[in-house]
């Protein structure tokens, strides 16, 4: 068999579950639960350092970007400017190109404007930056993203931090068969086995947050998500059987007494 | 003396008074963070030599968990 490898942006990743580190407890729980989900690439904000607090942990503490990749993102930013200021920062501190990009539209919905994100797309793409992009689930809109040098597509399953799971198994579908950079269901997911269904459809990744980070047990809920997205890649590769509508045998008739 | 903003904040700083310097006062490691001074993002070879004047207006940024 060959090997099934997952490749973005030029890097090649062991898992393809790829995790946030917002809304943990505290940073040892964050480290436990990237460590139980096998991923080997983790999404980080931009932020203010608080000076005041100079004993504060950081998550540099307790997340080594040497030994595991950080995905920057652009979490908050609502227009194309306050995006690319948030990722040039990014690209400063730690000396690569490789980003998420979203720029979101709406703060109810957190839904992304697609307008401001393509121009971004353009912008960073020119700079030199492998892009990752949040973005709808429309597949003209995801198609213009992969045109103007898209690294991943990254539609939403529904709204962030929502937990509603794929809400358009079609449009995600269609996505899946147009593309052809990795598309990465992000947001909206919320328990291991939407994460399968996603993976069996033919995603080539998933990312995950809240749904680990808001369960009971966090640390236990990412290994769920690590056995639910190689189950999910397994059965996608494996072929599912064809749909009927009455019913089959499992046992053979000939010989029955 | 000078007067500068960091992080939103004012605050009042020596003359002659470097982003290392300002770094160093907060402890802060150069290599686990950005800097913004005035709109513009600064490498971080040029800390030692970029000297900070009256009204300026410097962000540190680092990562903090998100997803």
């Amino acid at each position: 068999m060959t090997k099934d490898l997952f490749k973005v942006a030029g890097r090649s990743l062991k898992s393809r579950l790829i995790v946030g580190t917002g809304k943990y407890k505290n940073f040892s729980e964050t480290a436990k639960s990237v460590k139980a989900s096998g991923a080997d690439m983790v999404t980080v904000a931009v932020r203010r350092v608080n000076i005041l607090d100079k004993k504060k942990p950081i998550l540099t503490d307790y997340l080594d970007p040497k030994k595991i990749i950080f995905l920057p993102n652009t979490a908050g930013c609502f227009n194309s400017n306050e995006a690319l200021r948030t990722l040039r920062l990014a690209r400063e501190m730690g000396g690569w190109k490789l980003v998420k990009l979203e720029v979101l539209g709406d703060k109810k919905t957190l839904y992304p404007n697609m307008l401001e994100t393509i121009k971004s797309t353009r912008t960073l793409v020119k700079e030199g930056f492998k892009v990752m992009v949040y973005c709808t689930d429309d597949p003209l809109l995801a198609k213009k993203l992969e045109d103007n040098g898209a690294s991943a597509i990254m539609p939403l399953a529904s709204p962030i931090g929502s937990g509603l799971g794929i809400q358009n198994k079609v449009n995600i579908s269609l996505i899946i068969k147009q593309s052809k950079v990795p598309v990465i269901v992000d947001a909206g997911i919320g328990t291991a086995s939407d994460a399968t269904v996603a993976m069996e459809m033919g995603c080539d990744g998933v990312l995950i947050n809240s749904a680990i980070a808001n369960a009971k047990k966090p640390i236990l809920m990412a290994k769920a998500f690590k056995d639910a997205v190689i189950s999910g890649r397994n059965s996608f590769l494996a072929g599912r059987m064809a749909k009927k509508l009455f019913a089959s045998p499992s046992s053979p008739l000939k010989g029955l007494i | 003396m000078a007067k500068i903003q960091l992080n939103g904040k004012k605050i009042v700083i020596k003359s002659n008074y470097s982003i290392l310097d300002l770094l160093k006062k907060y402890k802060l490691n150069n290599k686990k963070v950005a800097i913004e001074l005035n709109g513009i993002i600064i490498p971080k070879i040029k800390y030692k030599k970029k000297y900070l004047k009256n009204n300026d207006k410097v962000e540190v940024v680092h990562f903090i968990g998100g997803g």
